[in-house]
């Protein structure tokens, strides 16, 4: 079943087009990364599909309905959710105030501490605020707070960024339990190795455009690499 | 009067500024709107109390509680057809909105009350007359001490709420990143509602204060927005007890400037909230921290 659908989008900043005419779908239960260089239009398409950015033209549908128009709170109690880029946690809520402000309508197995047993490292820091919290803790609570509305569809747009490493494994590691259960992720990654190995589709984007999608496992690398950096293929 | 009773007395009328600047800090740190039109809501509360005054005979207090319903119904609604819309254009547009709002009040009461000077001292009881000699020089006046406690009681349930309420995490995950909250679940249109209602169901309390300690009339707000605008900004824009303690500071520069000349009481307060503006935004940085 589709889950979302995406369908000519486009989106500007004044007169910058940044998506151009993207159409794509996802099914219920799959996971795709959308890849692409800096600027590329990833994370204006995320907010626009999470509903934080008003689309020029082009429609979103989510389980059947249009939700074009639809504000980003609205999209939340349906069953979207979105990790911004930068985390963008509230940062004199502590951490448990940032997780239980989101805590929306829909049941789910999803709660303050089942969270907190999926980022053990933010049990400590629950009564913490969020501003005191360290890069890989606040990736959690943001991880975490999404996750408080019980998604459908999970948006997450460079949870990597500016990470160490072993944190970035950890919070995959994370990510792989939430994944196995079924949920549907549509995931932003710089990583292209980590991204082909999370993702069972791949969609690349360049200069607002998708230039290229198909299954991770049938896409090979240099033309993944290629449409990445808008080279030609070589012939 | 001795110094130490001229403290005291500006801590009394302190605690009134504090009641006044309390709506407008809320406004200000919940949506960084400044709203010109706050000392104009203010006057449209007693008003509003004085009506029922006049037509029931019941006291101020309880015809208070009859009027702030009425008020916060008026701050919802206010937000969700005007301010909301002026909030989607950039910061000047608020602003304007809320200053043609404040001659749009003054106008109809002008037309409904004639410019005729009320009070609501006359309906308040034995609070306003009531008053303690504690020495021979130092007096505590009922509505003095009855303000103070109010403001005190008012601060402290703010407090209360926005940290121990999850109403009170949403209004600050709201102001601290709208966008984020949006993502987060959280409707902002209706927070910023709330937020609007309290503050002007708190304007109509201070507008109860000021009717009860003195007179107003139609265009009384713009004097009571600059007190309330000086002690939001002495205590630091956006903090809650900040705003209480800035109130404070205000009162007591006037009482204590009225001892030095009577005439110089006011003044007194618009200079210790210059020398706040010049400490805080001084050194070439006159700019509104955002934070
Ligand atoms: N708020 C904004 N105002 C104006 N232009 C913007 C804004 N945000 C993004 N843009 C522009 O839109 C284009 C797409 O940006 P976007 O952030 O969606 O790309 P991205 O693929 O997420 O990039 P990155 O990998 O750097 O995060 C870029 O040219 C960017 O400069
Ligand atoms: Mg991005």
């Amino acid at each position: 079943m589709t889950l979302l659908q995406v369908e000519a989008l486009d989106c500007r900043y004044g007169l910058l087009q940044a998506v151009r005419g993207v159409s794509f779908d996802i099914a219920q239960g799959e996971t795709l990364a959308l890849i692409g260089a800096n600027g590329a239009g990833k994370t204006t398409l995320l907010r626009a599909i999470a509903g934080a950015h008003r689309p020029a033209t082009g429609r979103v549908w989510f389980a059947g309905a249009d939700i074009t128009h639809m504000p980003a709170h609205r999209r939340v109690e349906l069953g979207i959710a979105l990790v911004s880029e930068g985390r963008r946690l509230f940062p004199s809520l502590t951490v448990e105030e940032n997780l239980r402000v989101a805590s929306a309508r829909r049941r789910g197995r999803w709660n303050v501490d089942t969270v907190l047993d999926v980022f053990p490292l933010l049990k400590p820091r629950r009564h913490m605020p969020a501003a005191t919290l360290s890069g890989g803790e606040q990736q959690a609570v943001a991880i975490g707070r999404a996750l408080m509305s019980n998604p459908r569809l999970l948006l997450l747009d460079e949870v990597s960024l500016g990470l160490a490493p072993v944190v970035v494994d950890a919070v995959y590691r994370s990510l792989g339990d939430v994944i196995g259960e079924g949920a549907t992720v549509l995931l932003v990654e710089q990583d292209l190795t980590r991204a082909l190995q999370v993702a069972g589709r791949v969609v690349c984007m360049l200069e607002g455009r998708v230039v290229l999608q198909g299954e991770a496992a049938s896409l090979d690398r240099d033309r993944v690499v290629s449409a990445y950096f808008g080279l030609r293929r070589p012939a | 009067m001795t110094v130490a009773n001229a403290v005291l007395q500006g801590v009394f009328l302190g605690a009134f500024y504090a009641v006044l600047a309390c709506g407008l800090s809320i406004m200000f740190g919940v949506m960084r709107i400044i709203n010109l039109a706050h000392g104009d809501v203010a006057v449209l509360g007693a008003y509003i109390v004085y009506v029922i005054v006049e037509r029931t005979g019941v006291p101020a207090f309880v015809a208070f509680a009859v009027a702030l319903p009425v008020m916060v119904l008026l701050g919802y609604v206010l937000q969700l057809t005007v301010l909301e819309r002026s909030l989607k254009s950039g910061i000047l547009t608020p602003l304007l909105a809320t200053f043609g709002l404040s001659i749009v009040i003054q106008n109809l009461l002008q037309l409904v009350f004639s410019p005729d000077v009320r009070s609501l001292g006359g309906s308040a009881g034995s609070v306003t007359t009531a008053s303690w000699q504690v020495t021979s020089g130092l007096s505590v006046s009922a509505l003095g001490l009855l303000v103070l406690v109010v403001a005190v009681l008012l601060f402290a349930a703010l407090q209360l709420f926005l940290s121990k309420t999850r109403a009170g995490w949403i209004m600050r995950a709201t102001a601290e990143d709208a966008d984020a909250a949006e993502l987060a679940g959280i409707d902002s249109r209706s927070v910023y509602a709330r937020a609007t209602a309290i503050a002007v169901g708190i304007a109509a309390l201070g507008g109860l204060f000021l009717g009860i300690r003195s007179v107003f009339d139609p265009v009384s707000g713009p004097t009571q927005l600059i007190f309330a605008f000086e002690a939001v900004v002495i205590g630091g824009m956006g903090s809650l007890w900040g705003t209480l303690l800035g109130g404070i500071a205000l009162g007591v520069a006037q009482t204590v400037g009225a001892q030095i000349h009577p005439q110089f009481a006011v003044m007194a307060g618009h200079l210790l909230f210059l020398a706040v503006l010049i400490v805080r935004f001084g050194g070439g940085r006159l700019v509104l921290r955002t934070a």
